[in-house]
């Protein structure tokens, strides 16, 4: 599926968009983080939970657990919430 | 730096402050500064008197730390958090050309069901290894972590004898309650030059721990020091070291700069003598960091700050001052020369204050409102060298190889 990717980590990506899959987020950002390595840590921390500032949304809707299930059809965007100054 | 070279006690020059101001520093001789916006390198003429400044390295990403290896004098370490992004480590092998990031950057195990889970949020401190150990270093974090690199900084492993240690919780602060500003980090890893076994460490919201065998076992070194901010104001654990600093050519000898005072211990003693007694009471002894002479176990300089009221952390009186101490803390004299003299609100972090090894110690402070402050003479005289950056948060001394 294709997953568009936030400015912050286009570092790792070299591109806004690639093409990663899995049938759970989880899935998705371990499949991201074989084919960008360290991207997954930037996103999760070591206890699996979200990084305060990222968000992960499919199909438009925010996804809340790492569990949530993902289609193949699904389209997946993670974007970064800036905040301070 | 942490693990400068040792070197004998050289004559007393350094006595007479304007004997050696003509005297060349080292060719490689740096500043490395990291800042809430990324990092900047300062080089220095022959005379230490004008800087060219470059960068930034990383910018926009938080720089906590940035350290040259002074085993190899070219491996460099940033720890960084990339924007919002979570912490990381960065390594460069070439003096700053090309950086790689950590394969593997710090981190706490994963919690078992029914423990406190902890993630880090800063890479705060980073510690070159002892000179026996070239690929070897430490980082600390926030909240309380210890690490350990044995391959140069890619792969971080958590040191267990102090993350998982059966006191851990009693030592540290729970990342989820109350806790300092911007958590609680450990930092301050010393390494004493004469056993790599024996390490000292500082943080927080616990004080001063000691370990002689290579970090698996801790215990704390904390008695004569004040935490007033606690019940009993002398308890064995609990203190807040702001800074803590062994002396490279004397390891005994150790200052610690901590919200309750400047201190000094020599070891094997056990209790630390509070030498900021000695220090003019319309000052006091407050301030985050201390700096030491690379040759003369005697001599330290700290930078006091307002901690009166609601503690402002800025220089007393808006008169910006550093202190420095020849006798061990016995005395201080006030050095202010090239400062301004009024309506100057400066605060330095306890990672902002550098001191050089050329024979005429330089001494170096990096400010909160981003400006680089440089003493070419052992803090007689001041001068800004790098005003307008970004909010400075570490700065070291480099002696790169040429």
């Amino acid at each position: 599926m294709k997953v568009g990717v936030p400015q912050p980590l286009i570092g790792y990506t070299k591109s806004d968009l690639v093409e990663a899959h899995g049938t759970t987020i989880d899935e998705l950002v371990h499949d991201l983080d074989r084919q960008f390595p360290g991207i997954r840590f930037r996103m999760v921390d070591e206890q699996d939970r979200l990084r305060k500032h990222v968000r992960i949304f499919v199909n438009r809707e925010r996804v809340r657990s790492l569990e949530d299930p993902l289609g193949d059809d699904d389209e997946v965007q993670i974007l970064q919430a800036l905040s301070g100054g | 730096m942490n693990q400068e070279e040792v070197s004998p006690p050289v004559d007393a020059g350094y006595l007479d402050p304007g004997r050696h101001a003509e005297i060349s520093p080292r060719p490689g001789l740096a500043l490395l500064v990291g800042t809430r916006k990324g990092a900047w390198i300062l080089r220095p003429d022959a005379t230490r008197s004008n800087w060219t400044t470059d960068g930034p390295i990383f910018f926009g990403n938080v720089v906590h730390h940035f350290v040259l290896d002074p085993r190899d004098r070219r491996t460099l370490l940033i720890a960084a958090r990339a924007g919002h992004l979570g912490p990381t480590v960065f390594r460069s092998t070439d003096g700053g050309q090309n950086w790689q990031e950590a394969t593997r950057p710090p981190a706490f195990h994963k919690a078992e069901a029914g423990q406190r889970a902890r993630s880090v949020d800063q890479v705060f401190f980073l510690a070159p290894g002892h000179a026996s150990e070239p690929d070897v270093w430490y980082a600390g974090s926030a909240p309380e972590g210890l690490f350990r690199s044995e391959d140069g900084g890619l792969h971080w492993h958590s040191v267990d004898g102090w993350n998982e240690h059966a006191n851990y919780w009693d030592w540290s602060e729970d990342p989820d309650g109350e806790t300092t500003p911007d958590g609680s980090p450990l930092h301050s890893i010393q390494i004493d030059p004469r056993d790599p076994a024996h390490l000292y460490l500082a943080t927080s919201g616990g004080g001063v721990f000691e370990s002689t065998d290579r970090g698996q076992d801790w215990a704390p070194l904390n008695r004569g020091v004040e935490a007033n901010f606690l019940p009993d104001p002398y308890p064995e654990i609990g203190q807040d070291t702001h800074c803590l600093e062994q002396h490279p050519a004397a390891p005994d000898v150790l200052y610690q700069q901590s919200h309750c005072g400047i201190y000094r211990i020599d070891r094997p003693a056990t209790d630390w003598v509070r030498i900021g007694d000695n220090m003019p009471s319309e000052i006091g002894d407050i301030g985050f960091p201390i700096g030491l002479h690379p040759r003369d176990p005697d001599c330290a300089w700290v930078f006091p700050m307002d901690g009166t009221d609601v503690w402002p952390r800025t220089s007393p009186g808006g008169k910006p001052a550093v202190y420095r101490t020849r006798d061990g803390g016995k005395s201080w004299e006030r050095k202010d020369q090239g400062f301004p003299r009024e309506q100057a609100w400066l605060t330095v972090k306890r990672q902002c204050m550098a001191v050089d090894n050329c024979e005429s110690v330089g001494v170096y402070l990096g400010t909160t409102n981003g400006d680089v402050w440089a003493s070419n003479d052992e803090g007689e005289r001041w001068q800004c060298i790098a005003p307008h950056l970004p909010h400075v948060f570490s700065l070291e001394c480099a002696d790169f190889a040429e």
